[in-house]
């Protein structure tokens, strides 16, 4: 192979595609829910915190087994969802935008804590170590293919629940104008309550691929949360199609970042070119220049 | 002038309390108390004009850790080290505010752009832990002993108490005067409609970088502030998103609209800590958190004003009667 092509850095860029996968469909719930009900959830990642934790005690406490585990885990979270719009966003929804924000920065506060409090500051994880695939000597890891590959399943149905119920279609018409739907005889409150609980579920799906790869900790949420928003915001708030590009975008640069220098380098390039793209695209990466 | 007796009254108080009560814990929360009033403050000379900056724990950030640095690398006094930890929070104030106010970034984009500098902050004090000690933490050096005006360092609770009284009084007045000046009324009528404002005359970017360049200056000063009298600061504790929430949520539980809202604020969260801490000791780790998240929430629903705000508000109605 010629020199140019690097073995490390093609490693790297292999790894940044199968981290984009994840971080993908964590941007897909958050676009969701801020597409549909124009609410941004601050408490994303720790939503996927509880999901990990209840993995963990799931599959290595109560030694379930993974499939069932993750279906509950899916069900849990995204009924977690489902209460999370019912307690605090319902009664904020009229209000300014920055309430809705801070309130949900307040159920930030409250689940990292909480999980503090009933769960410890420990490392834990499951305790499994997927093999490890080896080819031309690069090491990708089976747990990084399976989440990859389960991303990208989990976007796909969501793409044909969006495009083919009829659930889905008055999703996508809420989406586009939120005055005229009710108008139209949609039941806004039930789109809403069905969307918060699918935007849970991915956080759910997002969790049981996620604690393959990390340890849970009460702030892991830290790690994911703001890339998450970053990659929403570069797409296009509610841009679905611009925050898939923009978290691959984003996991190469975390990625190829992190293979010179250390791994919060990687982040911080990721952050300064966030910083860079919004002065470029200040309406996201596929928005046309106004 | 009407009123303020009050104030006089109060002010000698605060001031006379060292002397007579001098029990070194309850001074040690007061000095406490007050600079973090002076921080919610800062974040309030800007906050309240729907300029809501999750960007806030990054200025503190740098103003504790440039100071530091520049005092234990080069020897810079702090009397000097302070003002260039000012001025470095500026530059990047300016850096992220001008475009932002350029290209429109307002509401929900400034909240996550703000967010993204915080959270670049942390991760570059974390990431050059050979330098800045990372997440371990760092500690100025002492000087003669940890007593001394050129290093700005005192051991003494009472003088802090004072110094930090000092610094607080001068944020209200900052924050008084403010609210008294035309940038208020070009503020809040870009606060009301951007398009608007600038038709009537305002140039927008100019009045928000205005406003955005005290209140990051300010909040520079009080890290710095923070570190000289804590003698230690480390990434989580000065930097980061936590830190900038933390700010947010003590100015809307005191009131973002009222003078003395963010010190309400303070005093709340700080004796609520505090006491949490004392009463369940380590057990107690996390929950303050827990309380703080569920109070922010309900503050939020209930009363967006927060304690002081409503209160007044209240207190105008019935005096009205």
């Amino acid at each position: 192979m010629p020199d140019i092509f690097d073995i490390y850095l093609l490693e790297a860029l292999i790894n940044g595609v199968l981290l984009g996968g994840v971080l993908a469909l964590l941007a897909l719930g958050l676009n969701l829910i801020f597409g549909v009900i124009d609410v941004v959830w601050i408490c994303y990642a720790e939503l996927v915190m509880l999901g990990m934790y209840g993995m963990y005690y799931l599959f290595s406490v109560y030694h379930v087994p993974y499939p069932v585990a993750a279906v509950l885990c899916i069900a849990g979270v995204g009924a977690l969802g489902l209460l999370l719009h019912l307690l605090v966003i319902e009664p904020v929804l009229g209000k300014a935008p920055i309430n809705q924000l801070l309130a949900t920065g307040g159920v930030l506060f409250f689940l990292q804590s909480a999980a503090t409090v009933m769960f410890g500051i420990d490392f834990r994880n499951l305790g499994v170590r997927l093999p490890v695939l080896e080819v031309h000597d690069m090491f990708i890891s089976y747990a990084r293919l399976l989440a990859f590959g389960a991303a990208l399943t989990g976007m796909v149905a969501i793409y044909l629940f969006l495009s083919r119920t009829y659930i889905g279609t008055a999703i996508r018409a809420i989406a586009q104008d939120r005055q005229i739907m009710p108008l139209m005889g949609v039941d806004s409150r039930r789109i809403y309550l069905v969307t918060s609980t699918i935007g849970g579920a991915l956080a759910g799906l997002a969790a049981c691929l996620l604690v393959l790869q990390y340890d849970v900790q009460p702030f892991i949420g830290l790690t994911f949360g703001p890339i998450t928003f970053m990659i929403c915001v570069l797409g296009g708030l509610g841009n679905m199609v611009g925050g898939f590009v923009a978290s691959f975008v984003f996991a190469e640069i975390i990625s190829v970042g992190g293979l010179y220098l250390d791994l919060e380098w990687g982040y911080v390039f990721a952050f300064v070119f966030f910083v860079v793209m919004m002065f470029v695209r200040p309406r996201g990466l596929l928005a046309r220049r106004l | 002038m009407k009123g303020w007796a009050p104030w006089v009254i109060a002010g000698a108080v605060l001031v006379a309390l060292p002397f007579v009560y001098q029990a070194p814990y309850p001074l040690h929360i007061m000095v406490l108390i007050l600079i973090w009033s002076f921080v919610y403050t800062s974040w309030s000379v800007m906050g309240r004009f729907g300029l809501v900056s999750l960007g806030h724990g990054g200025f503190f950030g740098i103003g504790a850790y440039v100071n530091a640095l520049l005092w234990n690398y080069f020897h810079v006094t702090p009397w000097l080290g302070i003002p260039v930890a000012m001025v470095a929070a500026v530059a990047v104030a300016l850096a992220i505010a001008y475009p932002c106010s350029r290209f429109r970034i307002t509401g929900h984009y400034f909240a996550l752009v703000t967010l993204a500098l915080s959270a670049i902050v942390l991760q570059v004090i974390t990431a050059t832990r050979d330098t800045t000690g990372g997440s371990l933490g760092y500690t100025p050096e002492s000087f003669h002993g940890g007593n001394s005006i050129y290093a700005l360092q005192s051991t003494g609770k009472q003088t802090w108490y004072l110094v930090a009284l000092g610094i607080w009084a001068v944020g209200l007045l900052i924050r008084w005067r403010v609210d008294r000046s035309m940038l208020r009324y070009a503020l809040e009528a870009i606060a009301e409609d951007e398009d608007a404002a600038g038709a009537a005359g305002v140039h927008v970017t100019v009045e928000k970088l205005k406003i955005t360049v005290l209140s990051a200056a300010m909040t520079a000063f009080a890290g710095a502030i923070y570190c000289q009298y804590q003698m230690f600061i480390s990434p989580d504790t000065v930097s980061g998103i936590s830190v900038s929430l933390q700010m947010v949520f003590a100015v809307v539980v005191g009131g973002i609209y009222v003078l003395l809202g963010p010190t309400v604020g303070a005093v709340i969260t700080i004796v609520l800590a505090e006491t949490l801490r004392i009463s369940f000791g380590t057990a107690a780790l996390g929950w303050d958190n827990v309380v703080y998240g569920t109070l922010l929430v309900v503050f939020i629903i209930f009363l967006p004003q927060g304690l002081l705000g409503s209160a007044q508000a209240r207190w105008a109605v019935a005096r009205r009667g």
